[in-house]
């Protein structure tokens, strides 16, 4: 008992407009063309997504008060010791996280775009197995939109969701990767058919005057009624290219040191201070964090808590075993950079504490008074490493109060949070407890 | 054996795919929805919600409307002049793929590019957000001029071919 409107409806003659296959009539859209772009997107997104997870790893949550995700429950089944060798380590994947990440969003656009008239397929369902499938296409969209566009602001301090970024970017992931999964399991094969369908040199050749719609696919993105092309597939896959390629080339120089780093004119952390010890990034300011010259000037005391505490003055620090390291500062926004560091090595102040290093956690708790990681807590692989030092100058000059003076924590491969600036305290104690 | 084979036919014509579809999609959900219960332990969800819909149609129903509309206004100008007079090179792809890449970098950094981030930019880093409106600019000058090179060179191959 079906009414005839109804039928006419299946009959693919649905409500007017995108609904009607005839809307749709770029002749570029087909399978060929949509499984390039999901092929580069598989690939891309699973590095983006491995450096993300990874990342999470690197803020060693299971330590006291490192957690930003204290709910996470299974979600952190995989959390391991992060190590602090090699030194590069968390530059090269969180710049990766970041920087491939922005160089995809053409990409995704792109993908977007040639699947379009999938959303207004009529009728939307046609059978309970489609209707499944669709909802996990939400979760896909909604998962792949709600990562690019938290990642994007967060690492351009546009602060303008109403959540903390941290739990959002973490949980948002787990979502967009359940349902990227579950994408890749059911299309795979399909878009693998699909990319071996045409010859990618031969498309690269192909000139406009040759181009040929695809010939009709049973998903009806091939469309019933092309319009002449006035771009050829090698120009639509130049343009997303060179899109990306535009993406990478002004973003990467926040990551690089040397003269390269002047490239990154559309990234937000590729900045010039001037030429001066240092002159480099800066991350957050003393003055936004509330940290006065005053209180970080000669009446600073650095806390030494442990088996036996104990007060050091700046020169008090300055007496002990001093040892110079370059180490990469690398943060979660993508931007890095490497710097020579003096200081006093953590594992002998542990020992000064009464904690043999090996054995010893410290909490570092900074001068400042609000905004997050005030305290970071660092394993005992970390505070053990010869290289991890309580650092008093850079580049041979006493630190800068926006660099953290009177002194401030450097560990190779620790994300940059983690290397807490106006260090007040440290508070040793044994592993564990 | 018969039975079984009866059997996956019968489910293949109620669900409409095989019993691996649905079984791969129950763990994509259960996945998801023990994230999105993190997401309520957290106190964040329904910022989350209103955003996560705003991600499901951004592109779709914000952004494709958008682009489309100014690249129909891009074909329809950029055809206008090949009317008159004998064939040149099309024009259209010549303003279509620097307008592209402009945008799609405005979409991406504009909250430096128009100064919505300058006061948290400030406070933390410690300088202005004020040189990414110039350097935006400037970049798209530089791709609108090499596009617009590169089309004075086609044209010119394309009349001493002609000859």
């Amino acid at each position: 008992m079906e009414s005839r409107r109804a039928g006419r409806l299946r009959a693919g003659n649905g409500p007017p407009g995108p609904f009607r296959p005839g809307f749709w009539r770029s002749p570029l859209r087909g399978p060929w063309l949509t499984s390039v772009f999901g092929l580069v997107l598989l690939v891309g997104l699973a590095i983006v997504a491995v450096t993300g997870l990874l990342s999470y790893a690197a803020y060693e949550p299971r330590l006291p008060g490192n957690d930003t995700t204290p709910g996470k429950g299974l979600l952190g089944f995989y959390l391991f010791d992060w190590p602090t060798h090699p030194a590069w380590l968390y530059r090269v994947t969180q710049g990766t996280h970041v920087i491939l990440g922005l160089t995809l969003v053409p990409v995704l656009l792109a993908k977007l775009w040639s699947v379009i008239p999938k959303l207004f397929a009529w009728p939307p369902v046609r059978s309970i197995a489609q209707a499944v499938d669709r909802a996990s296409l939400v979760l896909l969209v909604g998962g792949a939109g709600f990562q690019f566009a938290t990642g994007i602001l967060n690492i351009q301090l546009f602060y303008v969701f109403p959540f903390s970024f941290y739990p959002a970017h973490l949980y948002g992931a787990w979502i967009f990767l359940a349902a990227l999964a579950v994408h890749v399991a059911v299309r795979l094969p399909r878009a693998i058919r699909a990319v071996r369908s045409r010859d990618l040199r031969r498309e690269l050749r192909t000139r406009l005057a040759d181009t040929r719609p695809e010939p009709p696919d049973p998903d009806g993105l091939v469309p019933a009624d092309p319009a002449p092309p006035t771009m050829s597939r090698r120009g639509v896959l130049a343009f997303v290219g060179g899109g990306s390629v535009l993406m990478f080339g002004l973003s990467v120089g926040q990551t690089l040191d040397g003269p390269l780093r002047r490239t990154a004119l559309l990234a937000p952390h590729g900045r010039e201070y001037g030429t001066g010890p240092n002159d480099f990034q800066v991350n957050k300011t003393a003055a936004s964090l509330g940290v006065t010259a005053a209180e970080a000037g000669d009446g600073w005391r650095l806390a030494v808590a442990g088996a036996s505490p104990i007060h050091l003055s700046r020169a008090d620090l300055l007496a002990m075993p001093l040892h110079t390291y370059a180490l990469p500062i690398a943060c979660v926004e993508g931007w890095s950079t490497e710097q020579v560091w003096t200081g006093v090595r953590l594992a002998d102040l542990a020992r000064l504490a009464g904690v043999p290093p090996g054995a010893a956690e410290v909490t570092a708790r900074s001068l400042q008074r609000v905004g997050y990681f005030g305290q970071a807590s660092l394993s005992a692989g970390q505070v053990a490493d010869p290289r991890s030092l309580l650092a008093l100058r850079v580049n041979g000059a006493d630190l800068s109060l926006d660099h953290g003076f009177p002194a401030r924590i450097i560990v190779p491969n620790a994300p940059g949070v983690h290397n807490t600036k106006w260090v007040r305290e440290l508070e040793f104690r044994r592993e564990g407890r | 054996m018969n039975r079984l084979g009866r059997g996956a036919s019968r489910w293949a014509s109620a669900y409409g795919a095989g019993p691996w579809h649905l079984l791969g999609l129950a763990a994509c959900f259960v996945v998801a929805g023990y994230a999105a219960t993190r997401m309520v332990g957290a106190g964040i969800w329904m910022g989350f919600a209103v955003w996560f819909v705003g991600a499901v149609v951004f592109h779709d129903l914000v952004l494709w409307p958008l682009y489309s509309a100014a690249d129909t206004a891009i074909r329809s100008l950029s055809r206008l002049p090949s009317r008159l007079g004998r064939a040149r090179p099309a024009v259209v792809n010549h303003v279509r793929v620097p307008a592209g890449l402009s945008c799609l970098l405005l979409l991406v950094w504009f909250p430096l590019i128009l100064r919505g981030a300058e006061r948290n930019y400030r406070g933390a880093v410690g300088l202005s957000t004020s040189p990414y409106l110039a350097r935006w600019l400037v970049i798209t000058l530089v791709l609108f001029g090499v596009s617009g090179l590169l089309y004075a060179v086609r044209r010119w191959a394309g009349g001493r071919s002609d000859r």
